[in-house]
């Protein structure tokens, strides 16, 4: 055990050597590459995924953003829409108030011209009732000769008293 | 999930009770072989099941003989250790006043594994000091247990990573499936947590040796612990892992750059006289180094298969005094072996680990670039 045997030490070399090469040549050589090819190919794996989540955060990113600039616009519409029915909503109303002036104006015009109108009959119905009153008073009145007199003189009296 | 870690937890129980098996078993026959000369010896008993042997000893008299090839004196002879092992002869040794066993067989002898000419006459003949003085043989390259047992390792390695890459190749970058996913984890840890951070931007570079370096020492620490093997001891032996801390220092030597070899020979910014100390230190590092990487697995290995043999001996050394206390003592024995095994299951992985970032430390200051 100790001591060294010569013939054992040759049968070693040669069997490492054929060992070596032999392994050295079929199978390390594969064994090694494969595990390298893969190592390599979950190195790309990772990495793509890596970038796959670094795009699906961009396209996420840009997703927010659109809705964000999405939510904004409609919510510019909104008060856009708000602010143009408030504006109709007053012009209606200032037309609406402008038009029954006008109306409330036309009526109070015609009534008042009515109004002339009615008065300026009733002047001249009382007018001729008035002269038919005096008329017919007179005619009663002066029927006589002596009322004749009477009347002609107090004429002339008043128109002395002038 | 659930279901994994209780297939892996009954895995581990029946793993455990093989173990026991295993080394009740192989104490039956340890005993039985040196029982008959008188005693129980638990050193040669430890030192023979941590030896290399030219045969695998499975159970009981069953063994797998293997071959002996010998460079001699007369070219190459080739033949089965069976014929050493059946034909066991005693010598007695006059110095030391002990009979000593050996294996002869064609004009060798083989003692403790060890394989020398016969004398003229036929058997050993001893020296003044009572050692074997027969001629040793000009190479033993025989196919002992140990290196049967990195063959195996080879062929496990071969079939496990064949498969993993055939995985990789029909299923692309797809999740891994089966061993792949078991082995993957594995390569992972020594590029990510081993070569990356000890060896920078060159580490893919040397990804092949130390994936290499890992899984043998790891499968072959293993294959130490299983049971019916023999007791392979593979990177307990001091040859195997002399190669592998050699190749460490070769791959150092010549993938070292000017940064280097500058760091060593001529270190900048040093007073003369301080170079004179520190260069023959870092000179002495270059061969210490590997030294270490080569004595800290072998003797960390062998530790570990001594401490379970010794716990095996404990219960001979008992039972030879009287049955009950080696039945009582055995109960006790069993229970730290089982802990052992875990400790070892641990320091295979352990020790493997060790091994490969040190060498890839190493490699790492090797190719280190100058940043100042």
């Amino acid at each position: 055990m100790l001591s060294v045997s010569f013939g054992t030490v040759i049968w070693t070399t040669i069997a490492f050597l054929v060992v070596v090469f032999v392994l050295g040549k079929f199978a390390w050589p594969s064994i090694l590459k494969s595990i390298k090819e893969r190592e390599d190919s979950i190195e790309h794996a990772l990495k793509d995924a890596e970038k796959a989540k670094e795009q699906m955060r961009q396209l996420k990113e840009g997703n927010e953003k659109l809705m964000a600039e999405t939510r904004q616009e409609r919510d510019n519409l909104l008060k856009d829409a708000r602010e143009v029915k408030e504006n109709i909503i007053a012009e209606a109303k200032e037309k609406a108030i402008v038009e029954a002036e006008k109306v409330m104006a036309a009526s109070r015009e015609a009534i008042r011209n009515e109004k002339a109108a009615a008065i300026a009959e009733i002047k001249t119905q009382v007018a001729e009732l008035s002269v038919l009153v005096a008329e017919k008073i007179l005619k009663a009145e002066l029927s006589s000769k002596d009322q004749q007199n009477a009347f002609v003189e107090e004429a002339m009296k008043n128109a002395k008293l002038n | 999930m659930e279901f994994k870690s209780n297939k892996i937890k009954l895995l581990i129980q029946k793993s455990i009770l093989v173990l026991v098996g295993f080394l009740t078993l192989n104490s039956v026959k340890a005993s039985s072989s040196e029982g008959e000369e008188g005693g129980f010896k638990a050193g040669e008993m430890i030192m023979h099941h941590i030896a290399d042997a030219h045969e695998i000893h499975i159970i009981g008299d069953f063994a797998i003989y293997l071959p002996v090839i010998l460079k001699t004196d007369d070219g190459f002879k080739m033949f089965s250790s069976s014929h050493f092992y059946h034909n066991e002869k005693h010598a007695e040794d006059t110095v030391n006043n002990t009979s000593v066993h050996y294996y002869e067989y064609d004009g060798f002898i083989m003692s403790h594994e060890h394989i020398y000419y016969a004398a003229d006459n036929g058997g050993v003949i001893f020296d003044e000091n009572g050692k074997i003085a027969n001629r040793a043989v000009t190479l033993d390259l025989s196919l002992t247990k140990n290196v049967v047992g990195i063959f195996f390792t080879i062929f496990l390695m071969c079939l496990i990573f064949f498969t993993v890459a055939k995985g990789y190749k029909k299923r692309g970058i797809g999740a891994p499936k089966g061993i792949q996913s078991f082995m993957e984890p594995l390569i992972l840890f020594i590029r990510d947590e081993v070569a990356r951070p000890s060896i920078g931007k060159h580490a893919d570079r040397f990804m092949p040796f130390l994936l290499t370096v890992f899984f043998f020492i790891w499968i072959s620490n293993l294959l130490g612990l299983v049971p019916f093997l023999g007791g392979l001891n593979i990177t307990g032996t001091l040859s195997i892992t002399m190669v592998l801390a050699a190749f460490v220092f070769i791959i150092v030597s010549f993938r070292g750059n000017k940064h280097y070899w500058m760091h060593i020979l001529w270190p900048p910014g040093v007073p003369a006289f301080v170079k004179l100390i520190l260069v023959p230190i870092e000179i002495a590092g270059i061969f210490i180094k590997p030294l270490v990487l080569m004595v800290r697995l072998t003797a960390n290995i062998t530790a570990g298969h001594i401490i379970i043999l010794s716990f095996v001996s404990l219960i001979f050394i008992f039972g030879q005094q009287s049955a009950g206390a080696g039945y009582g003592i055995g109960v006790g024995a069993t229970l730290f072996m089982i802990f052992m095994n875990f400790i070892e299951l641990l320091v295979a992985f352990l020790q493997a680990y060790v091994f490969t970032l040190l060498a890839a430390i190493y490699f790492g200051a090797a190719v280190e670039e100058p940043h100042h």
